[in-house]
């Protein structure tokens, strides 16, 4: 039974949305801005829920205090690697958190074929589970 | 505040019929950073009534939005040209605060950058360095001094012209997202809005900052001396007098900033009166710490027929 119907990756807020517009996602920086979290953009095209470290587009934005000029490197982004994964996140870096405060989706590929669960006998009937995208057979930049 | 109209009769708020100038004009806090302008500021007679218009404008803009009629947002990229001290960036500051009390721009912050900041030191290195700056500033104010060094002639290959082509294509496509400001000095900067058309005709406001006469500057000098708690007697403000109108005469002055600069001199002085005499045993009071006294002005070379200090420092930046 599939219970992600639509196969769409779900990590991170707002995933389970439809892909949030250019507005939204200013009033997502702005928020961020509000509360002096640095924002930056990754991306991948593997996207294993392991697969925490995803390539940074350009260095955080420590420095930007609008969410216009953000916005333009999102979009950069998205241009560049238009069948990847991308990626928002806002860092707080007060001393104590020093870690992401949000990460969301912002582009995904065209088709997303989801995930297999491979079930591995061991020892005793003992099964293991692993979890593989179908993607990742083909090498980096030729995913989907 | 002559040069807001208030035509419009008092009215309801969310009457969509009438609009009222004079409260939007009051909520909008304008009328503070006017006033403040006009009291820190000295002169710049055409400045200040230029900001005013531009205020004005912004105003109206918003009152004809509430009414729902098309208010296309306004150019709003300016040229300061004058002489060096002027005012030129000091009013820059103030205009972002303007722009941001009428809601033109974002936030209230101004990037002040000059060639150095914006042109790369090779091939493809450029674009990127621009582009960062122009994120930063991005919602703000972008100020560039010396805009006129962006364009070298005498070098085809000067990097200085792809950042004219990026800044051109921001200030036509983001006209919202952000001002930018290039400031020089005049004749200079009409040769670089001859050279690049496109600069100038993009830029709509071009203001022009005046030379200070001997009473203005007297008034700035006051200011300053106001500022950092020390004051003139009688004696030192007729030598202070004496000092601009010589000064004014000789190369290299740089109106407020040679002002600056000769009052600073002026504390070095009074500074090494004080010790000299403290050798005596004197107890200082209030009061002798405050004044600036004549003789601290009238030991400046500028009456000896020689040139201040200030003529080695006059035209550069600090």
């Amino acid at each position: 039974m599939m219970t992600n119907t639509g196969a769409r990756v779900t990590q991170g807020q707002f995933s389970f949305l439809p892909d949030l517009t250019d507005v939204q996602i200013t009033a997502q920086i702005n928020y961020a801005l509000k509360n002096n979290w640095a924002v930056s953009v990754e991306y991948t095209d593997d996207p294993h829920p392991r697969n925490t470290y995803w390539e940074m587009y350009g260095n955080p934005m420590f420095d930007l205090k609008d969410a216009a000029g953000i916005l333009q490197e999102i979009n950069a982004c998205r241009k560049t690697f238009p069948n990847h994964y991308v990626r928002v996140m806002a860092f707080d870096s007060t001393r104590g958190v020093e870690s992401p405060a949000m990460s969301y989706i912002v582009n995904r590929p065209q088709n997303e074929p989801g995930f297999a669960l491979t079930r591995q006998e061991v020892a005793g009937r003992q099964l293991r589970y692993t979890v593989t995208s179908y993607a990742v057979d083909k090498p980096e930049g030729e995913r989907y | 505040m002559s040069a807001v109209p208030a035509s419009v009769p008092e009215s309801a708020e969310l009457n969509p019929v009438t609009t009222d100038l004079q409260a939007l004009y009051r909520d909008s806090g304008i009328d503070d950073v006017l006033t403040q302008l006009d009291a820190e500021l000295i002169g710049l007679a055409p400045v200040k009534l230029r900001i005013r218009e531009i205020a004005a404008l912004l105003l109206v803009d918003k009152a004809r939005r509430t009414l729902g009629l098309s208010a296309g947002a306004p150019s709003l990229h300016m040229s300061f040209t004058g002489n060096p001290g002027t005012g030129k960036t000091t009013v820059a500051m103030r205009m972002a605060e303007i722009l941001h009390r009428l809601g033109y721009i974002r936030s209230n912050h101004l990037i002040a950058v000059t060639r150095d900041d914006l042109v790369g030191q090779y091939i493809g290195h450029t674009a990127p360095k621009t582009k960062e700056v122009l994120k930063r500033a991005m919602g703000g104010v972008l100020f560039i001094d010396e805009a006129y060094y962006l364009y070298r002639p005498e070098n085809e290959r000067d990097y200085g012209q792809e950042v004219i082509e990026i800044l051109l294509q921001v200030m036509e496509n983001q006209r919202d997202d952000l001002v930018v400001i290039v400031a020089g000095y005049k004749d200079r900067m009409e040769t670089f809005f001859r050279s690049n058309p496109g600069m100038a005709s993009r830029v709509a406001h071009h203001l022009d900052f005046p030379d200070y006469g001997v009473d203005e500057l007297l008034q700035i000098a006051q200011l300053l001396v106001a500022r950092i708690d020390y004051r003139f007697d009688d004696a030192s403000l007729q030598a202070m007098r004496e000092y601009i109108a010589l000064r004014i005469r000789q190369p290299h002055f740089a109106n407020a900033r040679s002002i600056r600069n000769a009052l600073d001199r002026s504390r070095l002085r009074q500074a090494g009166r004080l010790f000299a005499r403290a050798g005596d045993g004197v107890s200082l009071d209030r009061d002798s710490l405050m004044t600036i006294a004549a003789e601290d002005v009238l030991a400046s070379r500028v009456f000896s027929g020689g040139r201040d200090l200030a003529g080695f420092s006059g035209n550069t930046k600090d």
